[in-house]
């Protein structure tokens, strides 16, 4: 079941997770917005190291701005954005400033 | 061969001195695959001429398809699977995401953690696109990035990134060039380039391929 609804703020964990894992670091730690519920998928950190991938884990896109991601020292527009495939236990949700 | 991540290929070109080790895991593993009868060397070299044979040329199809059928173009984005699925295609345990350009917007496709590409529909990767110099700099300085491909797109235009990390492929849908009102599906076709599919370039123009 997915937890996390289109529109809503997440923020991606900065987990210290070593091994095979398909969150980028340069996306740890920034706010984003969840643009699309992908569904379940098995999961890629665990079918890596020969396991069936259970518990199947829910994919999302999440669009971030470019400003948000790299900060003032993105040279593109302000209204770039950053769209990225992330598994669920990788996001936690951000109350509403 | 599924479209998941491949980081290394049956019989690449050695380069001189000792070989890499992965090259060296590779062989083993498939000569002792062969050896226990998991498949025959045979079907391995047909798999690989299979997936060497196949070009941006589905691709492009989908893309003409969708310039000239509206239902079809709606489809595209919104249930890609099915899409496909009418051409006889199924991405395996990989789901296409189809994004399109427009007058507002340019998508632009890169996979930072190592090289994850549509090859079903458009073939194999090109070197580029595996390169770590495009895998980092797509992310950071996209503009930097197809300004070097030579595509210098107006601040007004928001450029969108799409990083394939997981289980997705990209394919973009570039817009439809003005000038070619009245073309059919195979001419349309015949404008659609790889690079325009991946975003680092626009569809060829009209008059570049000598039908205008």
């Amino acid at each position: 079941m997915s937890r996390l609804a289109i529109g809503t703020r997440v923020r991606v964990r900065d987990l210290i997770h070593t091994g095979h894992r398909r969150t980028p670091v340069y996306v740890r730690g920034r706010e984003g917005e969840v643009v699309r519920v992908v569904g379940p998928f098995l999961n890629p950190e665990q079918l890596a190291y020969g396991s069936k991938g259970l518990p199947a884990v829910t994919l999302y896109r999440i669009r971030f701005s470019q400003r948000e991601v790299w900060g003032g020292t993105y040279a593109g527009a302000a209204a770039d954005t950053l769209d990225i495939e992330i598994y669920e236990h990788w996001l936690e949700p951000v109350a509403a400033h | 061969m599924s479209e998941s991540h491949h980081h290394h290929h049956p019989h690449v070109a050695e380069a001189p001195g000792l070989p890499d080790a992965s090259l060296v895991l590779e062989q083993a593993l498939r000569e002792l695959l062969i050896e226990k009868g998991v498949f025959t060397a045979d079907e391995l070299r047909f798999a690989i001429e299979a997936m060497e044979a196949r070009g941006e040329a589905l691709g492009a199809k989908l893309v003409a398809r969708a310039w000239t059928d509206p239902a079809f173009k709606a489809l595209l984005l919104d249930r890609p699977g099915e899409a496909i699925a009418t051409m006889g295609l199924n991405l395996g345990v990989n789901e296409l995401c189809v994004v399109e350009n427009t007058e507002n917007l340019h998508n632009v496709v890169v996979c930072t953690l190592c090289s994850c590409y549509p090859r079903l529909i458009l073939g194999i990767p090109p070197t580029w696109y595996k390169s770590r110099s495009y895998r980092a700099r797509t992310v950071r300085e996209p503009r930097a990035v197809l300004a070097e491909f030579g595509l210098v797109l107006p601040e007004v235009v928001e450029v969108r990134v799409h990083d394939s990390t997981a289980d997705l492929r990209y394919l973009v849908l570039p817009m439809r060039p003005a000038g070619t009102e009245g073309w059919n599906e195979a001419a349309l076709a015949g404008l659609v380039s790889r690079d325009s599919m991946i975003g680092v370039a626009e569809v060829r123009r009209p008059e570049a391929v000598g039908m205008s």
